[in-house]
């Protein structure tokens, strides 16, 4: 099977500035279905930029990029759109969700444009079962204002989904999450993955990353390690370790009180 | 005292001790000097006196002063849309908003009555004219000012510009129109009342608030002119009130100015 992401050498420059900035240089990477990949790097280094072009949100300005087979250098800016909106699901830091909007329809949202409509119906069904993954199904009424932060970005992670995207992409999908919500977002990622999607994201913390099945490290535009993750962690069991610990500490805090 | 008593109970001691140092300034001054103050008993009895009148003259400018307030709010609003499709459009009519914006009433008063004749069409552009800058201004910033990560979102989606304006620039940018709403609707009556007493007409009972105002001045009837501003106050809480309660319905469910506590 053709892996579904295949890049050779390559590279970006942005050349906006008064320096041409030399942000990727050389990066060869091959993902295989149902892997769940970690993108780390200090600030700069170039992970964004990389996330971008394998969003074909931008191209690169050297190298070879090949989509689920397909090179999509050769494709032009409307078959792009297609290509992205059939096999690429986005999740970003910032939830970009609608305000006035419900959760349901919020989700609903990519299947509105675009030439290829489905029913309404089926619209619905799709965006309630997406809901349904990411475990809100029963919040499906409630307006963004109305829930945590981690329950938007689990949102915005079934309204990724609804297209029924082969390859997730996240750029810091917990970057504005604490750590609490944000072990309950890689535990809908996790499970996600073990359904057959693939993953790839961008995070800064290593206790993030290590929810991943194998990690990058970039510098300076790059990759410096490629490897698999050592003892990952589960995010049922951290989970529960979590909810053990407080039970014990309200126990302590009950105990400490009547004594 | 609770909280809730106190916050009736405050307003109501402030109104008590106004109420009595009117009395007491009107007393206070020389007797043939108290026709310049006169006191809320004798307000009251002109309300009485007066009252079909007073009704007649507010209703008139409640005609004029939403006339003008709903065709500057559906004007304002189509022109923002226009306006921030594009920026050299925007570039090219600001100035003569401005401008608009600048010209005084009193000025465009006279003008109006020889084109459009004195009476409620004069009332209802004075009051457009009035209303329409502070509207288009902050509708337009509305429309502009979307967040542009949720515009990159929709053309990734290949989202049409229509559709990107009606699921997403004019939802975002109904709290700044209520904004303008808001503000427009202080100065609808104003507006109505301005224009009513430049360029307004008694012919057939048309007058408002504002001839009625220059009538009774003439005629020195000054608890009359009282009860005619009163009347124009209680014209001015009710436009702001029912534009307050059209904005909590239109925001309340998902704005976070009126997040709620139920969560
Ligand atoms: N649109 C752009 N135009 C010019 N330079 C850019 C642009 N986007 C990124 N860069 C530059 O490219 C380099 C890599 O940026 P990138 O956003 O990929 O870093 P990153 O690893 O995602 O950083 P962070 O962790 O802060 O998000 C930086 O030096 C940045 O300044
Ligand atoms: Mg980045």
């Amino acid at each position: 099977m053709a892996p579904v992401v295949k890049i050779d050498q390559i590279h970006k420059i942005y050349d906006s500035g008064d320096v041409p900035v030399h942000a990727v240089r050389g990066v060869s990477l091959e993902i295989q279905q149902k892997e769940f990949v970690a993108l780390m790097g200090a600030s700069g280094s170039g992970k964004s930029t990389l996330m971008n072009m394998l969003g074909c949100l931008d191209r690169p300005t050297r190298g070879s990029y090949l989509l689920d087979g397909v090179d999509v250098s050769l494709l032009d800016k409307n078959e792009l759109a297609d290509i992205r909106n059939q096999k690429l699901g986005f999740v970003f830091q910032g939830f970009n969700l609608l305000a006035r909007t419900t959760a349901l329809e919020n989700v609903e949202l990519p299947c509105l444009y675009g030439k290829t409509r489905m029913s309404s119906k089926k619209m619905r069904e799709r965006a309630m079962y997406c809901l349904d993954i990411v475990g809100l199904s029963n919040r499906a009424d409630h307006m963004p204002n109305q829930l945590s932060g981690g329950q938007q970005q689990r949102v915005a992670i079934a309204r990724a989904l609804v297209n029924e995207p082969q390859l997730l992409l996240a750029d810091e999908p917990t970057g504005n999450l604490d750590s609490r919500t944000s072990i309950e977002v890689m535990g809908v990622f996790q499970k996600l993955n073990e359904q057959g999607i693939t993953i790839v994201m961008v995070t800064h913390e290593l206790d993030v990353a290590r929810y991943c099945k194998r990690y990058l490290i970039l510098r300076d535009g790059i990759v410096v390690r490629d490897e698999p993750t050592q003892d990952r962690s589960i995010a049922e069991i951290e989970l529960a370790k979590l909810k053990e610990a407080e039970t014990a500490a309200k126990l302590l805090a009950a105990g400490s009180a009547a004594a | 005292m609770s909280p809730r008593l106190l916050r009736l109970a405050l307003p109501a001691a402030t109104g008590a001790v106004m109420i009595a140092a009117w009395y007491g300034l009107h007393f206070w001054l020389d007797a043939e000097m108290r026709f310049l103050l006169p006191t809320p008993g004798q307000i009251l009895a002109a309300f009485r006196d007066n009252g079909s009148d007073l009704a007649r003259a507010a209703l008139n400018t409640t005609e004029g002063a939403l006339l003008g307030f709903g065709f500057a709010a559906s004007v304002s609003f189509l022109l923002a849309v226009g306006l921030s499709l594009s920026a050299p459009v925007r570039a090219s009519l600001y100035p003569y908003l401005m401008i608009l914006q600048m010209t005084p009433v009193i000025i465009i008063a006279p003008i109006l009555v020889l084109w459009v004749g004195a009476g409620l069409k004069s009332v209802t552009v004075i009051t457009f004219l009035i209303c329409f800058f502070p509207l288009v201004v902050n509708t337009t910033q509305g429309l502009v000012s979307t967040d542009r990560n949720l515009v990159e979102l929709f053309a990734m989606w290949r989202a049409s510009r229509w559709q990107q304006l009606r699921h997403l620039r004019v939802p975002a940018a109904l709290p700044y129109f209520f904004t303008g709403l808001r503000i427009a609707a202080t100065l609808a009556p104003i507006g109505a009342l301005v224009g009513d007493y430049t360029a307004g007409s008694s012919a057939g009972d048309g007058g408002g608030l504002g001839f009625l105002a220059i009538i009774y001045s003439s005629q020195a009837k000054y608890p009359a002119l009282f009860a005619t501003a009163a009347t124009t106050c209680v014209l001015g809480f009710i436009f702001t009130s029912g534009v307050l309660a059209l904005s909590w319905f239109a925001l309340h469910h998902w704005h976070d100015s009126y997040e709620r506590s139920d969560q």
